[in-house]
């Protein structure tokens, strides 16, 4: 359902080009869970923007269920985002001022979704990360785990098929790292396709298939047992 | 995202920052008040303008004769017959003589008063009414009668509470019988119309400086008959001085016309000069605007990465602004309404703001906030969700 030909994304064409992706070809199908690894500058941040539809490629394709996404407007590319994809941030990213009910409720609200299914969908998201009982707390009363599951219940809320987790535990100990994976293994178990972004080899093991980045370039695809004894 | 979303996030922001919001409001606040509150109080001092000349009679057509050089050759006769060879053009005409600082005495006591002479028609053309007696008659004048109609304060100073009719007044040293007391027109003081006598026109001129009747009233059938009764004076009068200069005739319409002109373009600099606060309002909120924008970019990156198009995030912007700039302009309508009560009262006018205006204002806040807001909305719309998340 994703497939990258030949992407490049080029930064200041001309003298002092910076070639992000130089050429990268994968695709990903429908229900799989792929690390996508690099060291920070390889490309991967790149690679998320573009698979995530925040971004086009300078050159190559970009199919995600086979339309060509390097050839949508701003609003097609939104609708993209809101439907398709759900993101869950390093950093979060949940709005400080709206409380974690508002938070979940805005990607169905971009969607239309009328009121009266909102909430229900709102709460069983909530109700999926366990924090179903924490609806008006604002982000800044909760922990960084528990915000880290407002923004997976966000991601979730409007159903989306694929997920992308951009360093979902890069800002979260240990402890509460690995519950994040474990529930994005629950995910995948439930049928939803992962892609998730990390420079962590041990993150990265949870995954099915681990896809290496390096200076823009594919370096390595290979497929791997996850091995969540690491999460014990 | 629908409308309603918008207001709730735009409420939401206002709340937010309420110090803020006000301080942006303000420069609304106070372009909105100012412009009810100037127009307002000129109109209503307009307002008052005509309807004190109304109550004069704008359908008058007041006659004043120079003569030339000193030379009059019209008779008061003929003057009136002028109107009533025109009935379809004059309702009614009379000589007006006015004798201001007149001596009027009764027994001892003795007041100054204003004697006016005319004939039987003066007290239509004046709206003057008998309360008890009767009003000069056309018997009167053509006998040269030496009676008089006197007002409120002179039957009040001189009379007391006993009947003043059929007693006989010296007027600037004349016996004049009384025939009648008017209405009473104000509040009886001696400032008042109230202080008047009334005598014919006939023997007022024999108390007037040069012993010759120099001013009429006609009065105009309608207003559109004051033009062609204007041109019938004026041909007659030219017919006979054959210079323009030997006499004047005027109207008041012309001049409620030019006092209304004037009230109006003073309403319209004074509000130019509140529209400038107006402009200067406007970009208060364009500033802040700007700044929000710029402080939210986060939130505007987060809103565009999980599915906000641009159209989501140009609305939520916009209604923001057009609620503050709208919020401003109701708080400026009330806050115009009442200090237009208060300086009308103040002032003795007639107050009272137009409902025009209450929505003309508000529909010019609105505008300002769509005006003003949409640029900095336009911006935030624009902004592109990777740069946008990354900022701090």
């Amino acid at each position: 359902m994703i497939e990258l030909i030949d992407v490049y994304k080029i930064y200041d064409e001309g003298e002092n080009e910076v070639r992000a992706l130089d050429g990268v070809s994968f695709s990903i199908a429908e229900g799989e869970f792929v690390a996508i690894v690099g060291k920070s500058g390889s490309g991967k941040s790149t690679c998320m923007n573009i698979i995530g539809a925040l971004d086009v490629p300078t050159r190559g394709t970009y199919k995600l269920n086979g339309t060509d996404v390097s050839e949508l407007s701003d609003n097609e590319l939104a609708t993209i985002r809101n439907k398709t994809l759900g993101f869950i941030f390093q950093q979060y990213n949940l709005i400080s001022k709206n409380n974690i009910y508002e938070n979940v409720e805005l990607p169905l609200i971009y969607q239309g979704v009328p009121a009266s299914r909102r909430k229900e969908m709102v709460i069983n998201s909530l109700d999926r990360v366990g924090l179903a009982d924490r609806l008006h707390h604002m982000p800044n009363q909760l922990s960084g785990g528990q915000q880290q599951r407002v923004s997976i219940a966000r991601a979730l809320a409007a159903n989306p098929p694929v997920i992308l987790a951009d360093e979902p535990t890069g800002a979260l100990d240990s402890k509460t790292g690995k519950d994040v994976m474990k529930f994005l293994m629950q995910l995948h178990e439930s049928g939803k396709t992962i892609i998730l972004i990390t420079h962590d080899n041990s993150i990265a093991e949870c995954a099915r298939r681990i896809i290496r980045i390096h200076d823009g370039k594919v370096i390595s695809d290979i497929a791997n047992v996850p091995k969540p004894e690491n999460l014990e | 995202m629908n409308v309603y979303q918008c207001l709730k996030l735009a409420l939401k922001s206002i709340s937010g920052n309420k110090m803020r919001s006000f301080l942006t409001m303000l420069g609304v606040i106070i372009g909105i008040a100012s412009v009810i509150t100037l127009v307002s109080v000129v109109q209503g001092f307009s307002d008052d303008m005509v309807s004190a000349f109304d109550s004069i009679g704008t359908n008058n057509i007041t006659v004043t004769l120079n003569g030339r050089g000193g030379n009059m050759n019209v008779k008061p006769e003929e003057m009136l017959r002028l109107a009533d060879d025109n009935r379809d053009l004059f309702t009614s005409v009379s000589p007006t003589v006015t004798i201001s600082g007149a001596t009027v005495k009764y027994g001892s006591s003795n007041i100054m008063s204003v004697v006016y002479g005319g004939n039987e028609e003066y007290a239509k053309i004046k709206d003057y009414a008998v309360s008890s007696g009767r009003f000069i008659s056309y018997i009167d004048t053509s006998n040269r009668n030496y009676v008089c109609v006197i007002g409120t304060y002179v039957a009040n100073e001189l009379f007391g509470t006993s009947n003043p009719i059929g007693k006989i007044l010296k007027i600037n040293g004349s016996a004049y019988t009384i025939i009648g007391i008017l209405e009473e027109e104000g509040d009886s003081t001696e400032t008042s119309t109230d202080n008047m006598v009334i005598i014919p026109y006939s023997v007022a001129s024999r108390l007037a400086r040069n012993g010759r009747i120099t001013s009429y009233t006609y009065v105009a059938a309608d207003a559109e008959s004051i033009e062609p009764a204007k041109t019938v004076i004026e041909d007659y009068l030219y017919d006979i001085f054959e210079d323009e200069d030997a006499y004047n005739i005027s109207n008041l319409s012309a001049l409620v016309d030019q006092i209304t002109e004037l009230t109006d373009t003073l309403a319209l600099v004074l509000a130019g000069i509140a529209a400038i606060s107006l402009l200067v309002g406007g970009i208060g909120i364009m500033n802040i605007m700007l700044v929000s924008v710029t402080e939210r970019t986060r939130e505007i990156g987060i809103r565009k990465a999980i599915g906000g198009k641009q159209r989501d995030i140009l609305s939520q912007f916009v209604i923001e602004a057009i609620i503050t700039s709208g919020l401003g302009g109701v708080i400026g309508i009330i806050v115009g309404a009442l200090l237009s009560t208060i300086l009308a009262s103040l002032l003795g006018v007639s107050g009272g703001v137009s409902v025009s205006a209450v929505i003309l204002s508000f529909s010019v806040s609105v505008l300002i906030g769509i005006l003003f807001g949409y640029f900095p909305a336009a911006k935030a719309a624009k902004l592109n969700p990777i740069d946008a998340l990354r900022h701090d």
